[in-house]
């Protein structure tokens, strides 16, 4: 399976998904300009953490307008797999390919931490790996990692299965005070309608090898690649909306919310 | 002609600021007691060119909508003047 | 123009700028005619004692800088230690304390800028920031703005960057109030292969500036940063430069690609001085010349003259030497990273930097005497009258508590802001990027793994101002034993150090006898313990209204660490491991000297630290890395402030789930009895060449004969009990103190911020 890493201006967690991806999970593994529109041959496109463009006006705003991100729309139209982490999730929020934005978190301070978190939905390409519940420990590192969504948009989420981890303690609860940002709802990761586009603030990827405390991560990219084996193997069957359970077709207002 | 466009953008009513609520804290604890509520934004101050005001405002508008502002946390204003 | 030179002041232009009587008169006659406005103005900032180091260079002179694994040594951008698999790691510290006191975000933001681009200058990609803090007492508004602002300003910009914040400390010290010290280390790691200098090679090679375009801002920052502070300070705001992360994170990655694709012949970041500085000392060091036109410099304000533009301190810019062939390379990658590559010079064999404006000579000057001609002082020192009256301390009129009371002294030491922990500060800094952080903020040191490699870095940066006040020559030794303890207890060699050595106004001889005590000190302990100067940094004048801050010889430590998978860190491991003491704890009187419970408890800051024991210490590091890497190691942790008590205190808070617990028992064969001793002295004393170890039961024997080979006393404290209390017994048996685990941790972990948000009250007196 191949992966590509888009690097954009003040991208700086884009070494680090590369490594685990190369190191950790052994896939191939490539490095994309970010004004470099052609994905063909890529599997999977990962967003990376770090500050694109300063973060500078909003986190992701001005990344969103980068010329690779037209070609990681369609990328993800066409049904491949595309992951965002912290400010890919923020990129992926400004380009509407989720819904909903991102705010300061409620602390006022960047936070960089080991958080728990819920498994909530372990039937998607990227947790299938996971039990379903199951708690894993994840680092943070963000500045603006409080999820908001309107209300309707957040009741659609958690009906359609979409919210895919969340802040919990340890004994699973999503409490006030497990919640290190006051992100709606605990909310740590969400997925599109049609299963296929991740966004999440946690670091899988630091997180890969018990030398730096744990290998919780590691799954993340050990499911997209065992859910991309199986779909070659039934014949490069689409995503459902199996592949997302519960969903319906009044999500889609919500994956339109912004575009 | 040459305009100064002031784009102000803060977060809708309804969405918590946090920030605000620092400021405000901040505030009363200096015996501002009278603050009752701060609100935080930021201006955006764009010098440019148009025929008229009129463009110059449906100009800077655009711009906000489609990037200065995210409109899912954030409103905008824009106010032009002659530069 | 230069903002502090002010048209009212009658003062001759030269002493405006900073420059003395006599020192005019040097360029004068080295000259062999007037210096004009803009000549002036760039020997004003060379000749800066922050440029010049006219104070310290001939004590500076006296430091061990030679050693095997030392491939570059002072006098460059970064000190360069080699550390096996034909791989180097460059690593400095460097001061921003004045820009901290009046703007402390942007101070502290613009430091980590600094200090970034001198370990890029090296050819070394930086992989870690490490940053050594000192304010004044948190009760006071001003310090929590500054302490709130300098946070901040590190997050802010050192997140951006993507080069994890690893360590450091922070304390909180009367003296520190107005005059906060900020001091940033940074260490890069690259290939022997790729080691780059700062040295303008090659007549005909083009000059090129990379990174942000030149405005006014910080002009004479320097000449600021070598003037104590004063009322005016505030007005001074101008001079301090704003940051920009984002600019810095490209500059770094396109200087390693202009590196890499083997396009530059010499690299030098433009700090303090700006491209006087850098175009100076590059051409010092290769005995060439340099010839710019400034009109050539990228500019973000109009009307900026030759003056400007060669004082002009903005950030992010770097000076390259290029070879003619390769410019066009170099403006791509420039290019596609969105940044100006500019020529603007090119290197003669003149001798001379020579500065045009629009084809006009602006400025001429021999390089050699504008980098390396200022004057040297060797001021007269004098010991200062408290240095005596400490040696006579009475120690007997510091009352010896009731052994009820140690329980509650101990949960007490442990909120104490400079013992609690500094979680609330480093949780605002990403301390994970890179994937490389195997042990972060809050142990003794950090452990950076190098990728491709079984190897790891650890990096501590260490001093006690307070010692250093009470004993100058005895606390810079401590500084520099505690720096390699705090290494080689994750089990790496140490292998050599940078410093930043932080002092007042050395024009007064007690300062300068504060000075030279510490660096006579430094390079006694250094010789001792293998760890040669690879280069730091001098900060003077840190005093506010005549009131000097404690002498703070800042020691940034490097070891390596061979095998990773043998680290150990601080928190005991496993019930029914034997906790054992390598090294002495002395236990008399004179081991409170300077200690955190002396002022904590007692209020006072008394007492003559004794010298360390070099050639233990020297032992003590080599047991821990022998025993280490042996595995033999479960959990180890250093005596430092608190002593051994906060030392035990800290490896139970730190424990493993089901580990947390000890008992000791002090009359063992572990230190000798309370009976024969203060108990108050045993328990939390410093200054002692000792750490608290871990293991399990079957390895006692061996490393029992590995501190006998070694001559390091071994003793037994007692046991990991897994009783979730911390209890310490006296030789009969009787409980000196037994404290919940949970208790402790809990004052520990909320120490600080209850002390910001004014829980606690300080300095009382029992």
């Amino acid at each position: 399976m191949k992966f590509g890493v888009v690097v954009f201006p003040g991208s700086n967690c884009d070494a680090d998904a590369f490594h685990a991806i190369r190191d950790a999970v052994s896939q191939e593994c490539e490095y994309i300009w970010h004004q470099d529109t052609d994905l063909s041959g890529f599997d999977a496109i990962i967003l990376p953490g770090g500050f694109s463009y300063g973060d500078y006006l909003r986190t992701g705003a001005l990344a969103r307008f980068s010329p690779v991100m037209k070609s990681v729309q369609k990328f993800a139209e066409d049904g491949g797999l595309v992951i965002g982490i912290c400010n890919g999730f923020q990129i992926l929020l400004e380009a509407g390919l989720l819904p909903g934005a991102m705010l300061p978190n409620d602390v006022l301070e960047f936070r960089c931490q080991w958080v728990n978190l819920k498994v909530e939905n372990n039937r998607t390409p990227f947790t299938c790996k996971y039990a379903p519940g199951e708690i894993v420990r994840v680092p943070i590192a963000h500045h603006e990692g409080n999820y908001y969504a309107e209300p309707h948009i957040l009741d659609e989420l958690e009906r359609s299965g979409r919210i895919v981890f969340r802040y919990v303690d340890e004994a699973g609860v999503p409490s006030r005070e497990a919640n290190p940002n006051g992100a709606a709802r605990n909310i740590a990761g969400i997925i599109n309608e049609r299963g296929n586009v991740l966004g999440m603030m946690p670091h899988p990827e630091r997180c890969c090898d018990s030398l730096l405390g744990g290998e919780d991560g590691k799954r993340v990219f050990l499911s997209m690649i065992e859910w991309f084996a199986s779909k070659r193997a039934c014949g490069g069957a689409e995503l459902s909306s199996g592949a997302v359970p519960g969903g319906s077709s009044t999500a889609t207002s919500v994956a339109k919310d912004r575009s | 002609m040459r305009f100064r466009g002031t784009v102000t953008v803060a977060l809708k009513e309804g969405i918590f600021d946090p920030q605000g609520e620092a400021v405000r804290s901040s505030l009363v604890s200096m015996g501002y007691n009278r603050v009752s509520r701060v609100r935080m934004g930021k201006d955006i101050v764009l010098t440019l060119e148009a025929k008229d005001s009129a463009e110059a405002h449906a100009l800077l508008d655009d711009m906000a909508r489609k990037l200065l502002a995210n409109p899912v946390t954030e409103f905008y204003r824009v106010k032009v003047e002659e530069a | 123009m230069a903002e502090c030179v002010t048209p009212k002041d009658p003062a001759p232009l030269w002493r405006q700028m900073g420059l003395k009587d006599e020192e005019y008169s040097m360029i004068v006659e080295k000259l062999g005619r007037e210096p004009n406005y803009t000549e002036l103005g760039m020997f004003a900032v060379l000749w800066s004692e922050h440029c010049a180091y006219k104070h310290s260079k001939s004590l500076l002179r006296t430091l061990p800088t030679k050693g095997e694994r030392v491939m570059v040594g002072p006098g460059e951008n970064a000190g360069v230690v080699d550390i096996g698999d034909g791989l180097a790691c460059a690593f400095k510290v460097e001061s921003h304390n004045h820009p901290c006191a009046v703007e402390p975000y942007q101070g502290a933001a613009t430091g980590i800028g600094g200090i970034v681009r001198d370990i890029l200058a090296m050819g070394a990609r930086p992989v870690a920031l490490l940053d050594s803090l000192r304010f004044g007492h948190l009760d006071d508004a001003r310090t929590r703005f500054l302490f709130g602002g300098v946070v901040s300003g590190i997050a802010g910009y050192g997140n951006c960057l993507g080069i994890p914040t690893v360590g450091g400390e922070v304390y909180f010290q009367a003296p520190y109030r107005q005059n906060p010290l900020v001091n940033v280390l940074c260490a890069g790691i690259m290939d022997h292969k790729d080691l780059h200098k700062g040295q303008a090679y090659g007549v005909g090679n083009v000059v090129m500036i990379v990174g942000h375009s030149t405005g006014r801002d910080g002009i004479h920052g320097c000449t600021f940063a070598s003037e104590e502070l004063g009322e005016d300070t505030e007005s001074k705001r101008p001079n301090v430069q704003v940051g920009d992360p984002f600019m810095e994170k490209l500059l770094i990655e396109a200087c390693l690609e202009m590196m890499q694709k083997g396009a530059v012949v010499g690299i030098q970041d433009m700090g303090a001085a700006g491209i006087t500085s850098s175009c100076a000392e590059t051409a010092a060091r290769a005995g060439t010349g340099l010839a710019i036109e400034v009109s050539k410099v990228p500019m973000r304000e109009e009307g900026m003259t030759a003056y400007d533009v060669m004082l002009s301190e903005s950030q992010e810019r770097m000076l390259l030497i290029v070879k003619p062939e390769k410019v066009e390379e170099v403006k791509a990658i420039g290019k596609k990273w969105g940044l100006n590559a500019a020529e603007i010079g090119q290197v003669t064999s003149s001798g001379q930097l020579q500065v045009f404006h629009n084809g006009k000579l602006e400025a001429s000057i021999p390089v050699n005497l504008l980098a390396e001609g200022s004057p040297v002082y060797n001021p007269e020192w004098k010991e200062p009258a408290y240095f005596s009256e400490n040696q006579r301390f009475d120690y007997s009129a510091v009352k010896v508590p009731e052994l009820k009371q140690f329980g509650e002294i101990l949960l007490k030491l442990l909120a104490a802001p400079n013992i609690a922990s500094k979680e609330p500060v480093f949780r605002q800094y990403d301390y994970m990027v890179r994937t490389d952080t195997v042990q972060g903020p809050g142990g003794g040191a950090a452990l950076i793994r190098v990728k491709g490699t079984t190897k790891a870095m650890a990096i501590a940066t260490d001093c006690n101002g307070r010692l250093v006040y009470l004993n100058p020559k005895a606390g810079a030794k401590w500084a520099v034993a505690e720096a390699a303890r705090n290494v080689a207890i994750t089990g790496a060699k140490p292998v050599a150090i940078t410093n930043c050595l932080n002092f007042g106004n050395p024009e007064k001889p007690e300062i300068y006898w504060q000075f030279k005590n510490a660096i006579e000190g430094m390079a006694e302990a250094c010789l001792a313990l293998s760890t040669p100067v690879t280069g730091g940094n001098v900060s003077f004048y840190n005093e506010t209204e005549g009131e000097a801050v404690y002498p703070t010889p800042v020691i940034g430590m490097l070891g390596v660490l061979d095998d990773v998978s043998k680290k150990v860190t601080p928190g005991f491991k496993a019930t029914g491991d034997v906790i054992a003491l390598l090294g002495t704890i002395s236990g008399d009187a004179v081991s409170l000297a300077g200690s955190e419970y002396l002022e904590t408890v007692h209020g006072a800051v008394a007492g003559c630290p004794r010298d360390p024991d070099l050639a233990l210490e020297k032992s003590l590091v080599d047991v821990l890395v022998k025993a280490a890497s042996e595995g033999l190691l479960r959990s180890a942790q250093d005596l430092s402030e608190g002593g051994l008590a906060v030392a035990l205190a800290e490896s139970c808070i730190l424990a493993e789930k089901g580990a947390d617990g000890a008992v000791i028992e002090l009359g063992g064969t572990g230190c000798k009895a309370v009976a024969d001793h203060r108990p108050d002295a045993v328990l939390f004393g410093e200054c002692n060449s000792a750490v608290v170890v871990s293991l399990v039961e079957e390895d006692v024997s061996r490393l029992k004969e590995i501190c006998g080979e070694l001559g390091v006393p071994f003793g037994v404290l007692g046991k990991v009990s897994g009783s979730s209390s911390l209890r310490i017994e006296s030789c009969m048996g009787t409980a000196v103190l037994d404290v919940q685990v949970s208790e402790l941790r809990d004052v520990w972990k909320n120490g600080l911020l209850r002390a910001m948000a004014g829980d606690t009250a300080r300095g009382t007196t029992e």
